[in-house]
């Protein structure tokens, strides 16, 4: 920390330019989360008796996460684990939370962003006198950064954070990012890359023609489509996550959903992990289920892969790959969870995967044809409206 | 014999002859075939007793006198003194040593010595089921004969029985093939001669080609090993100086206790324990004249009722008389034996180191951080007794990230050769050392600064050799040693588990210090406040919880109030640390966390050295908080 900074000097810097990073209200806000949060720790070891210092944070963990049937998404409970300083299996924990804190805070009074890995080094330092480092791995860091966020109550790119880039989108959209109109018709075969923080402060839609948004699982499926110009000929947007969708994907996703009207379409693989993606999408995830309120879109539907296409669309018996010991438990877990379990279709897809003993990738779809997907499987499924919601 | 004497007796196999015509007849062949003295058998094969090489000859010869020394002064109730010498007789040749073996024992009276040093297969425990170091009556012997052979120099004996009696020097040369001795010369010495302080005691020196070499199976080892397991008894050796060395080195393996090891009693053979065959010799030469008489006197653990339902199970009568038995008699009566329930033979006759004297011995060889011990109660194999003891001593000067050593012995008797082959090896390997905390790699000796310990006493201990150097495997021994292990092992697990926690408690009680710097500045960076006072107010937070952490844990880091299982078991030693406790009552010892931030993990004993050394503190006196002024003035590079 060889920064250090005065409040004064604080004030006087966000006075003189407009930020480029998010509204001043935002960044004033967390600011005063962080400095709140270091009051409290002088606070309590300088004036009380116990002088023991802590902090509150809610705990990220199924049981602590709740499905709300009403608002269809996962809520974080009100459970909440208590870290103290002077406790041996917290202290080093308490003291890599106060060095993000500060880094954090750095970060937003100088309006700049750092990624996953650049707060890791930012904060990464021997401590003096020993021979033993901040953090031992970025993982060490990217996990303290989550407990900050849910413990300040402020959002990741409040932060001033941001993950790595995965994601991309092409369609009938122009948006604005950072103040560059970005015509999304015009991204040739590599497609726009959807960047970490995606809210309307980053990120504001423009013209916008598309009809809906048809999200795939990966990046090999989606060029298809796009040197296809699917979305073209289907007047939508095409997106996707490489795999599991990071925040930014799923907050774009969301945001055209909620503000543009545009109904989500998810074309994943037929196995357990396709379907975890689809529930993340749709409900939020466990991990971030304080999250679910930007993220869940409860009405995004999945059209696809489905269990029953190796018989309705007589694919050759080559595509298939046999379910492991470990695929069929993360498929009786998934049926379990309750936003599935209540799910007669769903109930009934998992049921026919377990049967059929086998998985399916996307791909299995090119042993028809090389735009068998494209220009038959997806548009069939759109118009007889047939999918899983 | 007889098929030794065939060996001996066949030509060359490429002779020409007619068709037809036999190679050899019985007649020619007979003219050939004739008795073979067991000298010239063992004269041939001499490394059936342990003569192989240089080497191994020089620390055999010194092993067999060293053993007959030891059990003569048990015998005869003496502490036993031993003076031990090797010189390199460099002028004769490279390999040309004189080996000296003297004991402070009863001598032996001037007719005997030609027999007890001239004959091999002569001896007084042969013929017997007592626990002693020898058994066959080879050893002394043998070494002479190898030394005559190698050397053509005579052995030399000087014994003397009392101090009122004059000392006979005897010199000896064996004839292998009568196994007689040859007296060469003989001198009688005046009684006030200077050899045996104590007036009584038996010298022995012979020649030999041999090397003398330090490291593993050597003569220093066994001397060491010896004195480990007699801790009774004091130990002189000289050894030849080695380059450098200004002249012969001399090493003392003083006394460690003061008891002679408890008297060991014969014992009859146990009915269980022998063949049809040894049954039928005993029945002809037994004194007795009825059976029940001949089953009572002759074996342990009859009497006259269990005699007698022998016999009659035998088909025969308590008092059939004992000539009359003939071969079907004695095989009926062989397997009425087998059948019949008897009490397990008497364990009087076993004389253990003892779990106290063993620890003394473990300590004093070895200076290891633990000992644990264990002694088996006893337990008979094929109708012999047996007890086993064992202990595993971890840490200290102990080489770490090595296999553990074992060290072998037997009645006693160091055993420094074919360690795979023996019994102790096998019940070391099948223990699961990783159960006690210890690097284990599969079928192997677990890794680690160890040291294992297995002793068998027995009236009988079954070699695999005439060389004694390893114990055969018998599914009753390798249980009775695993047990023992086990014992051993579960104490070195709680010792060990301990001090990992002990270890990781003196790391958290310094996790706070250690953190609160860092804490102080980002709190400065958060809200512009100066770090220093609430470094300080952390401070003190962070050394008022070391108190409390002190105040429940005593001097090794153990909780106070809770029962310590080791503490106060006899068979368990561990080292105590050197400072001395007590300075406990001002628990914030700035030195002892200054001395700790120079690098994690490091072993305790050394943190407290550090400690003690800068003991004097003064109470009140804050870390950093003063002198230079700066916020981590405690830090250093």
């Amino acid at each position: 920390m060889a920064k250090k900074t005065t409040k004064a000097a604080t004030t006087a810097a966000t006075a003189e330019a407009p930020r480029r990073r998010g509204s001043k209200a935002t960044a004033d806000a967390t600011l005063l989360r962080i400095a709140q949060l270091g009051q409290h720790v002088r606070k309590v070891a300088m004036h009380t008796k116990e002088g023991d210092p802590s902090v509150e944070i809610p705990s990220r963990t199924l049981s602590n996460t709740r499905f709300n049937a009403k608002k269809r998404t996962l809520e974080m409970g009100d459970a909440t684990q208590t870290r103290n300083l002077f406790n041996v299996g917290q202290a080093r924990k308490f003291m890599q939370m106060m060095l993000q804190a500060a880094a954090s805070k750095d970060l937003i009074q100088q309006d700049k962003t750092l990624s996953l890995r650049g707060m890791y080094y930012r904060s990464l330092h021997t401590i003096p006198g020993t021979k033993e480092k901040t953090f031992d791995d970025q993982s060490e860091s990217d996990a303290i950064l989550e407990d900050l966020e849910v413990g300040l109550g402020a959002m990741r790119e409040e932060l001033h954070v941001f993950a790595k880039k995965r994601g991309t989108m092409v369609g009938n959209i122009t948006i604005t990012d950072s103040g560059d109109e970005i015509d999304c018709r015009r991204m040739g075969s590599g497609g726009y890359a959807i960047p970490s923080i995606c809210e309307p402060d980053v990120i504001r839609f423009g013209r916008c023609d598309a009809k809906f948004v048809l999200h795939v699982e990966k990046d090999t499926v989606w060029s298809r489509f796009n040197e296809d110009k699917f979305w073209q000929k289907h007047n939508c947007i095409l997106t996707e996550g490489s795999g599991q969708p990071p925040r930014g994907v799923r907050r774009l996703l969301q945001r055209l959903n909620q503000e543009l009207g545009l109904p989500i379409y998810c074309l994943l693989d037929c196995d357990p992990w396709g379907h975890y993606i689809y529930s993340v999408i749709k409900q939020g995830s466990i991990n971030l289920a304080y999250e679910s309120q930007r993220m869940a879109i409860p009405d995004a539907k999945f059209i696809g892969i489905r269990a029953e296409d190796y018989r309705r669309c007589e694919l050759p018996p080559e595509v298939r790959i046999e379910l492991n010991d470990k695929d069929t438990a993360r498929a009786k877990q998934i049926a379990a969870y309750p936003w599935f379990e209540r799910n007669r279709a769903w109930q009934k897809e998992i049921d026919l995967l377990l049967r059929n003993g086998f998985k399916m990738e996307v791909e299995s779809l090119i042993t028809k044809d090389i735009s068998y997907v494209t220009e038959t499987y997806v548009p069939a499924r759109l118009k007889a409206r047939d999918w899983l919601d | 014999m007889t098929a030794l004497a065939a060996e001996t007796g066949t030509e060359p196999l490429t002779t020409t002859r007619k068709k037809g015509e036999r190679r050899e007849t019985a007649e020619t062949m007979a003219a050939r075939q004739r008795e073979i003295s067991v000298s010239e058998f063992f004269a041939k094969n001499r490394h059936l007793l342990g003569f192989d090489n240089p080497r191994k000859a020089l620390l055999t010869t010194i092993k067999e006198a060293v053993d007959n020394c030891l059990d003569a002064c048990e015998e005869a109730g003496i502490l036993p003194d031993l003076l031990v010498q090797i010189e390199h007789l460099k002028d004769v040749g490279e390999t040309r040593y004189r080996v000296t073996v003297q004991d402070n024992g009863p001598g032996i009276v001037r007719k005997q010595i030609e027999h007890i040093f001239g004959r091999l297969l002569y001896g007084s425990k042969f013929h017997r089921l007592k626990m002693s170091r020898g058994q066959q009556g080879i050893g002394i012997s043998a070494a002479g004969m190898y030394g005559l052979m190698t050397t053509g120099k005579p052995v030399v004996i000087i014994s003397k029985t009392a101090a009122k009696k004059p000392s006979h020097e005897v010199v000896l040369k064996m004839d292998t093939s009568k196994n007689r001795a040859e007296v060469v010369s003989e001198t009688e010495h005046p009684e006030d001669d200077h050899w045996f302080p104590d007036g009584h005691g038996t010298r022995v020196v012979i020649e030999l080609e041999g090397k003398y070499l330090k490291g593993r199976a050597s003569v220093d080892e066994y001397l060491e090993l010896t004195a480990i397991a007699n801790p009774h008894a004091r130990i002189t050796f000289i050894a030849p100086p080695q380059s450098g060395d200004a002249g012969p080195a001399r090493i003392e393996h003083p006394r460690a206790v003061e008891e002679l090891p408890a008297e060991t009693k014969e014992i009859q053979p146990h009915p269980h324990g022998i063949e049809l065959g040894i049954l039928i010799q005993m029945l002809e030469r037994t004194e007795s004249t009825t059976l029940s008489d001949f089953l009572q006197k002759d074996f342990c653990r009859v009497g006259p009722g269990t005699a007698r339902s022998i016999a009659e199970s035998a088909g025969l009568s308590a008092r059939t008389n004992v000539k009359k038995v003939g071969h079907a008699e004695a095989e009926k009566l062989y397997k009425s034996i087998q059948g019949a329930k008897i009490m397990a033979p008497p364990t009087d006759c076993l004389s253990p180191i003892g779990a106290k004297v063993l620890l003394k011995g473990l300590e004093k060889g070895l200076k290891p951080d633990f000992i644990a011990v264990s002694s088996r109660p006893p337990a008979v194999y094929r109708g012999r007794p047996f007890l086993i003891e064992a202990g595993v001593a971890f840490g200290g000067d102990l080489p770490g990230d090595e296999p553990a050593r074992v060290h072998r012995f037997a009645n006693r008797v160091p055993l420094q050769y074919q360690q795979s082959a023996c019994a102790c090896f096998k019940a070391v390997v099948e223990t699961d050392w990783k159960r006690y905390t210890l690097q284990q790699p599969r079928g192997s000796l677990p890794i680690g600064p160890l040291v294992v310990m297995i002793h068998m006493a027995s009236v009988w201990v079954p070699f695999t050799s005439e060389s004694k150097e390893a114990i055969a495997d018998y599914d009753e021994i390798r249980k009775e040693m695993r047990l023992a292990l086990q014992d051993c092992g579960r104490k070195l697990g709680i010792y060990l588990s301990r001090r990992e926690r002990m270890r990781r408690q003196g790391e958290r009680r310094h996790i706070f210090e250690r953190y609160i710097g860092e804490i102080a500045r980002a709190c400065e960076a958060i809200t512009g406040d100066p770090a220093q006072p609430l470094y300080e107010a952390l401070l003190k937070t962070a050394q008022k919880k070391t108190a409390e952490a002190d105040a429940m844990l005593d001097e090794e880091g153990r909780f106070i109030g809770k029962k310590d299982s080791l503490q106060n078991d006899d068979t368990v030693f561990m080292r105590e640390s050197s400072d001395g406790g007590g300075e406990r009552d001002d628990a914030p010892e700035p030195a002892r966390a200054a001395s700790d931030e120079d690098g994690e993990g490091k072993p305790r004993r050394k943190k407290q050295a550090g400690a003690a050394k800068e003991a004097p503190k003064k109470p009140g006196k804050k870390r950093g908080a003063g002198e230079d002024g700066g916020l981590f003035a405690g830090e250093q590079d």
